[in-house]
């Protein structure tokens, strides 16, 4: 039921999308209601049902296959990692099965894995660990259904920081792998 | 992310543009308490305000670490010509060596260096050379005086005269500008080789210092070309999908060792040969295997794996038949080996008390291991062609730096500049 729901939600975005294209920058920013997406819901579409503001804007801001999401789960792209491992922590397990969802159900889709590190070590050694981590996110997408050819990946290692610093706090931060969409 | 700067650009290495970015200033850290002390004397020379050749040779020398040269306000006289020397009076202000020389025109932007190196204990003139030039040439020429003096007195070839690349980065996040530079061995006269909106990594000279190998992510993918530096002319010569990085030269110029991965993310070393295309597979373990040299026979790679845990660095046939061989096993990370060019020693990076340094592992005795420096992130070590030194990327309150060390470990210094981040000098064959 839920499914269907959210499938009806998809298609009423691509209604609106199509209504008035390239007017994403009108989109109202979400009212306290309309936040239900972020707050324990793990199912795209699935806290917008409760709201029909959070309709027009999730599904404004998503568009039809939440690519451009800048609010709701799928707007979460970015999976940390402890320091020399490439484990996929518990905590981004829901990131991986929102996304893995959202790809299953637009096949069209494409997604890059970018793989990234701290600073620390050597830069080519760090290459392979950033390949590593986002190769550990292509299998935990694909177990859950991706296509293999739904998805690249590319290691960074510790050339594209996302923050200055030389702390731990700058490091955390750093060792990621950042989920972009592709058509 | 929008839209990223992503302006790429291959500049021609001997444009006439003046450098516009700052230049690179040498500070000595840790000096030898023997250094030996020399006097090299101001040249007379045709112009005022022309090209003080014997300033830089002074500084070349003092950089060395090897040489203590005598201030010029300490010289009571200045002469040009072994002729004018009062041996004894230097011998008082306790110079074992002097230099003296003349810079003369000879028309049409035309020099001649003319200089002599006087022994000043046995007043035996050492040396006496002359070395013609243009006015951009000066440069080069002084610094060919300096390996001169250098290789006469202490028997070691001088690589002044040589030159450096490295990384550059500037700017802010998320808008940064990465430049692949050559400078001179002494951080002057940088030229700006390839600039690029995404990074630019790994450069590596060929074997006649003609052309760099260099990994750019222009297109947000990795790919490694190799670029000539007089004309600026570049080629992309590995971008298959997965990984292309961490190219090396065979000592013949004739092939490349690379890392490249498969579709599941296993990276091995490979071996392109530029003239067939063929590509050979080197190693093949489910780990990282990265950061290729090559030996100067051309026989064996030593590289980087992670293959029993951490990375350790290991030795393998350069036709990939036999096993790979371990060769470092003290401590928990060593990684990205640099071969001395007489291949009596190793360079690589190291852990040791939570800082990444640089070590040397001795390869004709027993392996013996010496950590050189003392930083926190002292990464991409690389030999100077004459083996006295190895230039590395440093850090210095919170900024990319590059950084000198005797092979010895004995003197230490740091190349300055005032802006950017520096990364991963590689320095050029002789």
């Amino acid at each position: 039921m839920k499914r269907i729901v959210s499938i009806a939600l998809l298609m009423v975005g691509a209604v609106l999308l199509s209504g008035c294209p390239k007017k994403h920058n009108v989109i109202e920013p979400p009212t306290a209601g309309t936040q239900v997406p972020g707050s324990s819901s793990t199912t795209p579409g699935e806290g917008a049902s409760t709201s029909g503001r959070a309709l027009d804007s999730d599904a404004a801001a998503q568009g039809a296959n939440g690519m451009n999401a800048t609010t709701g789960p799928l707007s979460k792209r970015v999976i940390y990692f402890d320091f020399d491992k490439s484990e996929i922590k518990p905590e981004f397990a829901v990131v991986v099965s929102v996304h893995a969802r959202n790809l299953t159900s637009h096949p069209n889709l494409h997604m890059k894995l970018e793989g990234n590190t701290d600073e620390r070590g050597t830069r080519e050694y760090n290459i392979g660990l950033g390949e590593r981590r986002a190769q550990a996110v292509r299998r935990a997408l694909m177990l859950q259904g991706v296509a293999e050819s739904q998805l690249t990946t590319v290691s960074f290692g510790a050339e594209r920081p996302a923050v200055e610093g030389d702390d731990e706090a700058a490091w955390a931060q750093n060792r990621r792998v950042e989920l972009v969409y592709a058509p | 992310m929008n839209k990223r700067f992503s302006c790429v650009l291959a500049v021609g290495f001997l444009m006439f543009c003046p450098p516009t970015w700052a230049e690179l200033v040498v500070e000595i850290t840790k000096g030898q308490a023997d250094a030996i002390p020399i006097a090299i004397v101001p040249f007379s020379s045709p112009e005022a305000g022309s090209f003080d050749v014997a300033k830089l040779v002074s500084d070349d020398l003092a950089r060395s670490g090897r040489f203590k040269a005598t201030d010029r306000k300490d010289m009571i006289e200045q002469p040009h010509a072994g002729a004018g020397i009062s041996f004894d009076d230097w011998r008082r202000l306790n110079n074992d060596y002097m230099v003296v020389g003349q810079v003369q025109t000879l028309g049409q932007d035309r020099y001649n260096i003319t200089f002599e190196l006087y022994n000043v204990l046995t007043r035996q003139r050492l040396l006496g050379f002359q070395i013609s030039a243009n006015k951009p040439g000066l440069r080069l020429a002084s610094h060919q005086v300096a390996d001169m003096v250098f290789e006469k007195i202490l028997g070691i070839r001088g690589a002044f005269a040589t030159r450096i690349a490295y990384i550059s980065v500037l700017g802010a996040l998320p808008h940064k500008d990465y430049r692949l530079i050559v400078a001179d061995a002494d951080g002057e006269n940088p030229h700006v080789v390839m600039e690029s909106g995404e990074p630019l990594m790994s450069p590596a000279w060929s074997p006649d210092g003609q052309k760099l190998a260099y990994v750019s992510f222009e297109n947000r993918l990795p790919s490694v070309y190799v670029q000539v530096l007089k004309t600026g002319e570049r080629q992309r010569v590995s971008a298959r999908a997965g990984v292309n990085q961490a190219p090396a030269w065979s000592p013949d110029g004739k092939k490349l060792a690379l890392t490249l991965s498969t579709r599941d993310g296993n990276l091995d070393i490979y071996v392109l040969d530029f003239a067939t295309q063929a590509l050979t597979r080197i190693t093949d373990d489910p780990g990282i295997d990265t950061e290729p040299q090559w030996s100067k026979d051309g026989q064996n790679l030593y590289f980087t794996s992670d293959r029993a845990g951490g990375p350790q660095i290991y030795r393998v046939g350069a036709d990939g038949g036999d096993k790979p061989r371990r060769l470092t096993f003290q401590g928990s990370y060593n990684a990205r080996p640099r071969l001395s060019p007489d291949e009596s020693q190793l360079a690589f990076v190291t852990q040791e008390d939570g800082g990444y340094r640089i070590a040397t592992m001795d390869l004709r005795g027993r392996g013996d291991v010496q950590v050189l420096t003392k930083g926190h992130f002292d990464v991409s070590p690389s030999f100077a062609p004459n083996g006295a030194e190895i230039i590395y990327a440093s850090r210095d309150r919170g900024r990319g730096v590059l950084a000198l060390v005797s092979a010895d470990g004995r003197v230490q210094e740091r190349l300055v500049s005032s802006e950017g981040e520096l990364q991963e000098p590689a320095w050029a064959p002789f």
